[in-house]
């Protein structure tokens, strides 16, 4: 195992987000703070609770995941594609590092950053709604998975795209509707029965149904449900990506 | 001297059946200097590629200190440091920032030492804060070296590495370059610069269209297809040449004031003597006479042009 490799590309990346601060975590800080106050405060006044949950606190969680999940396809995808749109790529597939270390530095760098942005929204949460964990060690671990889970996703969209614009094209149109549709900012009971079973097909509303469950004890799929969602999401993005350094497409001629 | 590389029988064809490397076998030795020469498109950077990962083989087999690229790759790899052609560099990187990342990637514990060390032999020391992008281009060129050597490689591929450089830059690289070899490592350099070639390279391989057409040592190679040329300035022209002279093989040139005499670099049986006696006996006045011998440049192209014939 190269631990020094790993090491290696997950300071560098970590350092690249300390040299952009304001992008790395200002920037979704304050995407975060808005939506707080248009759904939180001026039209969360006039939602009735959700269960014996306030609508203030009900979206957090939602919102917490709606960040990750936008945030952590973001950092991996560009901390890849980055290197191989400058042609720096070369040192990487020069070196003796398995595609296991260097998804481990990549994408443990681009989760790293998406958890830390997701506690700062947490922290910042405090400061607008009253709030209360009821599984502590159990959000904090879905965070993560759910963190790992869309930065591996983020690296397969890395390797992929030839451009920027596919690189934008997949959390601009596919991450972020279905992320929204997934109930970040309502229950899936408040929908029609027909959209119900719609969004059952949305791989976002396991995760983030998981995560509320963490803070509140209810969900609209049970906990068991959707930590196994993440593992088959997880098991699927590694597949993929152990099939891409195989055949070296897009990255060996 | 020991094979440090062996190309064994590579093939190279892309998915658009285009073979880049026909059939390719060539070893590298131990401790040398080895130029590739090649037209564009002759397959040299391919050959380097493979050698270094970038590039899947379609056939054959490389070893490297005796291991297989492939299934040893881990331990082939952290013995060769490559130069690309391109200055790819991360433009708001620091340099000691580039150079560090460059160690860790090839599974080496930190060393500062080291590094200043690199640094400083490249006149980077005081550039290790500064982002690549404030670089001229020749620090750049000198900071990929640098992350090159970060890992203390034992063969070192320079692909193109003074292209686009000024002269002094170039002859900094080439000291550089006997400098490694002196330390032990092995270089292996392509370059469209012949000169270079000339310069420095222990041994010459000229690749044209995926194949190697030779590999020799350089002074072997200048002196087996090298050639010289006699020019002797005649004081009066020549309406026209001797019977002797032509049996020599002197040609007569420039309106009857010249005469040309080609003969090979390694032949000692060539008739200069003689012909001085002839020319003294046929009483033709001599103004001037001076020799000059074929350039690495003109055998190379004369390589090339036969191999392409």
């Amino acid at each position: 195992m190269n631990l020094y490799a790993i090491k290696a590309i997950y300071v560098f990346e970590m350092a690249r987000t300390f040299r952009t601060p304001l992008q790395s975590f200002a920037s979704p800080v304050i995407s975060t703070i808005l939506y707080f106050v248009v759904f939180g405060s001026a039209i969360g006044n006039r939602m009735l609770p959700i269960g014996d949950v306030s609508y203030g606190a009900f979206i957090v969680p939602g919102l917490i995941m709606l960040t990750v999940m936008t945030q952590s396809v973001a950092n991996a995808s560009f901390g890849i594609y980055f290197p191989k749109f400058l042609g720096t790529i070369y040192e990487h597939l020069s070196a003796p590092i398995s595609p296991f270390e260097m998804v481990a530095g990549y994408v443990g760098a681009a989760a790293t950053k998406s958890v830390v942005v997701g506690f700062i929204i947490l922290a910042v949460s405090f400061l607008f709604v009253s709030l209360r964990i009821e599984h502590v060690v159990l959000a904090f671990l879905f965070l993560i998975m759910t963190a790992f889970c869309f930065s591996l996703l983020g690296f397969i969209l890395g390797l992929w795209a030839k451009n920027f614009e596919q690189l934008n094209f997949v959390p601009t149109l596919i991450i972020t509707p279905l992320v929204f549709l997934g109930g970040s900012f309502y229950s899936i009971d408040m929908l029609p029965s027909a959209w119900q079973v719609v969004s059952m097909f949305n791989p976002a509303m396991y995760l983030i149904s998981g995560f509320r469950w963490a803070f509140f004890g209810v969900s609209e799929v049970p906990i068991q449900v959707s930590f196994l969602a993440v593992m088959l999401f997880a098991g699927l993005f590694l597949g993929i990506i152990a099939y891409i350094f195989k055949t070296g497409y897009r990255l060996r001629n | 001297m020991s094979s440090v590389i062996k190309v064994r029988n590579v093939t190279k064809k892309y998915a658009d059946e285009k073979v880049a490397l026909a059939d390719l076998s060539v070893d590298i030795s131990s401790g040398e200097i080895i130029a590739l020469l090649g037209p564009n498109g002759a397959g040299k950077t391919t050959l380097i590629s493979i050698i270094c990962g970038l590039t899947t083989l379609t056939a054959g087999n490389v070893f490297v200190d005796g291991l297989d690229i492939e299934a040893d790759y881990r331990e082939a790899r952290s013995l060769i440091g490559l130069v690309p052609q391109e200055l790819v560099l991360e433009p708001f990187e620091t340099v000691m920032g580039t150079v560090t990342l460059s160690r860790g990637l090839f599974g080496r514990s930190p060393n500062p030492e080291l590094i200043k060390s690199i640094l400083e032999n490249l006149s980077l020391w005081d550039k290790r804060a500064s982002p690549i992008r404030e670089l001229s281009g020749g620090m750049k060129r000198r900071v990929l070296i640098a992350k090159a050597l970060s890992h203390e490689p034992k063969i070192l591929f320079l692909d193109e590495p003074t292209a686009g450089v000024d002269v002094d830059l170039r002859r900094d690289m080439w000291r550089l370059i006997k400098n490694l070899k002196a330390t032990g490592v092995t270089v292996v350099l392509t370059t469209h610069y012949i000169e270079e070639a000339e310069e420095i390279a222990d041994r010459i391989a000229v690749i044209d269209k995926g194949r190697i057409l030779l590999v020799e040592e350089k002074t072997v190679l200048m002196e087996r297809l090298g050639k010289k040329q006699l020019s002797i300035d005649l004081d009066k022209p020549l309406s026209g040449l001797p019977t002797t002279l032509m049996d020599l093989g002197i040609t007569l040139e420039n309106d009857g004031k010249k005469l040309i005499y080609n003969y090979n670099v390694d032949l000692s049986d060539s008739k200069i003597s003689e012909i001085l006696l002839a020319i003294r006996s046929e009483q033709i006045q001599i103004n001037d006479v001076h020799t000059e011998q074929s350039s690495l440049e003109d055998i190379f192209i004369e390589l090339v042009t036969e191999g392409q014939s």
